[in-house]
């Protein structure tokens, strides 16, 4: 029972083995990609890993507090920035090892040619929720 | 009308409708059905026998339920068949029905779904808010794991200690939504302690009893973790704390000693210190040593090394330590821990940071990360 983010990035993440653009996939091959992710998370939730997902379109603004009475300071986007996050999806898995099956699969979603993509996804653990052992820890 | 008293009638309700005939994933449905009506119907309508009511609601909603399916005249058939209101459930059925929600079969997650579901009464978004998932996802998480106990023989004698690993499961998991896991983890072993005389249940019943005494103390105003040296021990539950001692003392004198009894001595000689000052480490160590020959685990050799350096100095603490992998979680924190009590407070400042970034939840981050910056800011003075 371990909370884990699958994030994908636009920008950032080494370079997948079927590296083709999508604009220059077949317009058939599109579908079967949004497929696979939908038919994915349909899965999850029938086996009850599913928590979340979300896509991001790409274009950002930076944001920061300028000062009591003044409005935030917006920049950017940048184009040179080089981590861009495309989207997330958020699992609840018994186990790192399952996680990792299931971003193994994920990353198998079919690209040019219909063939995997083998995307790098980032896998990030969520905190626990509380201190799961209270004898493990000077606390008490 | 008490929420707890009605979900309390969970268990004895749905293994009357399996006694009767009904197939557990069916006949958990209909008690979750007679739940939700009783919510509603009994404030206005309070029956004189709540068991009986909800047995006969439940059933009607069996049937109803069997009825409408598309399978109907098989099962309709085999229904017929069963004798009527079968013979009174034996007192051990509440026991069957924690085996088969905590069958090996079940992956933990599953486990702990099934048994808050159909032991403890709570509703699919009940639990779902619990562990911050969608309703959707834990309903086909409890109906899968329906699926696979579905070929489980109700009268299989199960394993006492997958029960337990799942209930400590639960109470570990905390507060978060409107549930009260620990409290509800408590409640669960408590009637479990009912329903089998064994000295391990009554160990995890005295453990988390010991636990929840101090849960009030453990915590900041700011959210921030308390360690037990600082808790204000006036706000310990001495009633928990008495009742948990009651029971650990009972369970230790049939001399079956096992890893939940070993765990509550332990929380029982902290609860028993007036000040921190005061704790028997002495005995503390002794008692990890007892754990350690029970279940071998890093983690418990880790706790014994803090006990080791309370109880003979930090020196030989960092001894017992150096023995230990430094892979372990929280083996960084330990170390500092014992760098600072050793009065080499850079070395500790250094390892209590290292230990934040390797912290398991954002609590003992918070914590170690304080601890770090206590030390930092005070050698720059």
């Amino acid at each position: 029972m371990a909370k884990y983010l699958l994030l994908k990035h636009y920008r950032g993440a080494p370079a997948p083995a079927n590296d083709v653009p999508m604009e220059q996939w077949t317009p058939e091959e599109i579908s079967a990609h949004v497929q696979y992710m939908r038919d994915f998370a349909d899965r999850l939730v029938k086996t009850g890993e599913y928590v979340d997902g979300q896509a991001l379109a790409p274009e950002g603004t930076w944001v920061r507090y300028d000062g009591e009475g003044r409005p935030p300071v917006t920049d950017g986007p940048f184009a040179e920035t080089k981590d861009l996050i495309a989207g997330w999806m958020v699992i609840d898995v018994d186990s790192y090892e399952r996680a990792v099956e299931l971003a193994g699969e994920l990353s198998a979603a079919p690209g040019a040619g219909g063939k995997p993509i083998h995307e790098w996804l980032e896998l990030r653990p969520f905190y626990a929720a509380s201190p799961t052992d209270p004898e493990c820890h000077p606390g008490g | 009308m008490d929420e707890v008293l009605l979900r309390s009638l969970t268990p004895s309700v749905l293994t009357v409708l399996v006694r009767r005939g009904a197939d557990f994933a069916a006949a958990e449905d209909a008690v979750q059905d007679a739940l939700v009506e009783a919510v509603r119907v009994w404030p206005a309508d309070p029956p004189r026998d709540a068991k009986g009511w909800l047995v006969t609601v439940a059933w009607r909603k069996f049937l109803d339920a069997t009825r409408s399916d598309t399978a109907r005249r098989r099962r309709e058939d085999r229904i017929e068949e069963e004798p009527a209101p079968g013979p009174a459930p034996a007192v051990d059925d509440t026991l069957q029905l924690y085996f088969l929600c905590a069958h090996p079969s079940l992956t933990p997650s599953s486990a702990v779904a099934l048994t808050l579901r159909a032991v403890g009464g709570l509703t699919t978004r009940q639990i779902a808010q619990a562990y911050l998932v969608p309703e959707a996802t834990m309903a086909q998480r409890i109906s899968r794991a329906k699926r696979t106990v579905s070929g489980v023989r109700f009268d299989q004698p199960g394993d006492v200690a997958t029960v337990l690993r799942v209930l400590y499961l639960v109470f570990n998991e905390g507060y978060s939504g409107d549930v009260d896991l620990a409290a509800e983890a408590i409640r669960l072993t408590r009637q479990l302690a009912t329903a089998i005389d064994h000295p391990e249940v009554a160990g995890l019943l005295a453990l988390m009893l010991l636990h929840h005494a101090r849960r009030a103390s453990r915590t900041a105003p700011d959210g921030g973790l308390v360690p037990l040296a600082e808790q204000d021990r006036t706000r310990w539950d001495t009633v928990a704390i008495a009742e948990g001692v009651r029971i650990l003392q009972a369970a230790l004198a049939r001399d079956r000693l096992g890893e939940f009894q070993a765990q509550a001595a332990i929380a029982a000689l902290h609860a028993d210190a007036p000040t921190a000052g005061e704790t028997d480490w002495v005995q503390i160590v002794e008692w990890y040593d007892e754990l350690a020959r029970l279940t071998d685990s890093p983690v418990v050799r880790l706790n014994r090394a803090v006990a080791v350096g309370e109880a003979d100095g930090p020196r030989a603490g960092l001894a017992a330590l150096a023995a230990i992998e430094d892979s372990l979680p929280r083996h960084t924190a330990v170390a500092a821990y014992l760098h600072e009590r050793d009065g080499d407070l850079t070395t500790a400042a250094r390892l209590y940071a290292e230990a934040a970034h390797r912290a398991p939840n954002l609590a003992e981050r918070d914590y170690l990360t304080r601890r770090a910056a206590r030390l930092n800011t005070r050698r720059e003075r």
